[in-house]
């Protein structure tokens, strides 16, 4: 009972605002995931689109590859975009390593894979309904796209929730990139991996709750706007 | 009868379309002539709705030609013709909205195809519908979107696939309340049915297929009264053969 009480009036102190920076450090996590995920979506629902109607050699290579990709690790991601980065590496000039900007690239490569994946697979089931219309009205495959992308709508809000999943829970790649600096480049989940090496569960724990409270507040939202959408707009 | 700025009559020759080494399409010769109302009748799995598809030009002939009476270009030929398809694709939008996309898509202007659009649904009774989510229409107001989105584009030549299965007595006839009026207004259509009385009172041309190939193509009263072939006979009697 007494452990359980722990991690609420930890919350409750770190809320009310003798955390420190706690806010600060869930306003960064949010801009960093939410530019990340706003990112990927910009460019990976139409990349995604144009590799379900596009055909061009070497096209079911580069299907295979993104799904793999969608199960990237996120700590060699960090590698390796650490490595792109650093001062020796080829982009080491921008001096981004251990800033917000490297979390934002590092989770855009993350999820920028999930969101092609899964719309393209949205788009091609769209397709095979809407091709016969599509090809009698004289539009191409390619001139389709911005037709099939909004009438896919309510399922590619379900696919940027996948992506902000991963974004938002994902440490490996930014604790790498970020460097985990207090103040500047500490999120939620590197807050909690430092938290529970120190051996400061509560904190951790309290972290946990917040992280996902707030997961779930975005989810809800978006998952409300999408059906009330949905119903407006007919089946889906 | 000739109307010298027609791309019509359409004439189809040595049309045939194989697949696997399986002859789905066996053409010699058919003619779409100007402002007729041809009917398409066959047994399922005849070959219909490929003939019009293929007409359409959705799907490419294995081989033989297609040809209009003016030289048309292919984009030309697209626009002035549409389809309406047995399922009809309804876009997840208002029912306005399918009107515009189409018009959008045939190249039209913005002011202009809220227009068309405004004036399509008010001619075929769609104007109370204009902001309903289209996919939640009962099937008979579907399919009356999917011929006025047709018709909205200004076709020639307009192919209908099926366009009264699984609809209602009611429905149907409302359908047919617009063939007519697209009729009347010189359009040229070309339909699939499995409804032999919408065939008798509409028709002014019949084609019947069997097995693929077009056995017959005849006036539509000589058709009813007495056809040619033993396939069509048995086919008008209900009798069943394969």
């Amino acid at each position: 009972m007494q452990q359980d009480a722990i991690p609420i009036s930890s919350i409750l102190s770190l809320l009310t605002g003798d955390g420190g920076n706690f806010l600060g450090i869930i306003l960064l996590s949010l801009q960093v995931t939410i530019t990340a995920v706003t990112c990927a979506g910009l460019v990976g629902l139409p990349l995604g689109a144009g590799l379900a109607l596009v055909r061009f050699p070497g096209r079911t290579v580069i299907i295979v590859l993104v799904n793999t990709m969608m199960g990237f690790p996120p700590v060699v991601a960090g590698l390796a975009i650490f490595l792109l980065l650093s001062r020796s590496g080829p982009l080491g000039d921008l001096g981004l390593l251990f800033t917000p900007k490297a979390m934002m690239i590092a989770q855009f490569v993350l999820v920028l894979p999930i969101i092609v994946a899964l719309t393209r697979q949205t788009i091609e089931d769209l397709w095979t309904e809407y091709q016969d219309h599509m090809t009698s009205l004289g539009a191409g495959r390619l001139r389709s796209i911005p037709t099939l992308l909004w009438d896919a709508r309510f399922s590619l809000v379900t696919t940027l929730l996948a992506g902000l999943g991963r974004a938002s829970a994902e440490v490996g790649a930014i604790l790498i990139v970020g460097g985990n600096i207090a103040g500047f480049t500490r999120t939620m989940t590197t807050s909690i991996a430092l938290e529970t090496s120190k051996g400061d569960l509560p904190l951790a724990m309290a972290l946990g709750v917040v992280l996902m409270s707030l997961t779930l507040i975005i989810n809800s939202l978006a998952f409300g706007i999408s059906r009330v959408g949905a119903r407006f707009s007919g089946k889906s | 009868m000739r109307d010298t700025t027609s791309m019509l009559p359409l004439i189809v020759r040595d049309l045939r379309l194989e697949m696997d080494g399986r002859i789905l399409l066996d053409v010699p010769l058919a003619r779409i002539q100007n402002r007729q109302r041809n009917v398409i009748l066959g047994p399922n799995g005849a070959g219909k709705s490929l003939f019009l598809k293929t007409c359409h030009g959705l799907i490419p002939p294995t081989s033989g030609r297609i040809e209009y009476t003016l030289p048309v270009s292919t984009a030309e030929v697209r626009r002035k013709q549409a389809m309406v398809f047995q399922k009809p694709v309804m876009l997840r939008r208002s029912v306005r909205a399918n009107f515009t996309h189409a018009l959008a898509m045939a190249g039209v202007g913005w002011y202009e195809r809220r227009r068309i659009a405004d004036e399509t649904m008010a001619q075929f009774g769609l104007s109370g519908l204009a902001d309903s989510p289209a996919r939640v229409l009962s099937g008979g107001e579907q399919q009356r979107l999917a011929i006025a989105r047709a018709a909205s584009l200004g076709p020639d030549l307009l192919f209908l696939d099926e366009p009264t299965s699984s609809l209602d007595p009611t429905a149907s006839r409302q359908i047919e309340d617009m063939l007519d009026v697209l009729h009347e207004r010189g359009v040229t259509l070309v339909l699939t049915t499995h409804d032999l009385g919408l065939a008798r009172r509409f028709a002014d041309v019949i084609f019947f297929f069997h097995n693929g190939r077009l056995i017959e193509e005849s006036d539509a009263e000589r058709f009813f009264t007495q056809p040619e072939t033993e396939e069509a006979k048995a086919f008008l009697e209900h009798r069943l053969f394969w």
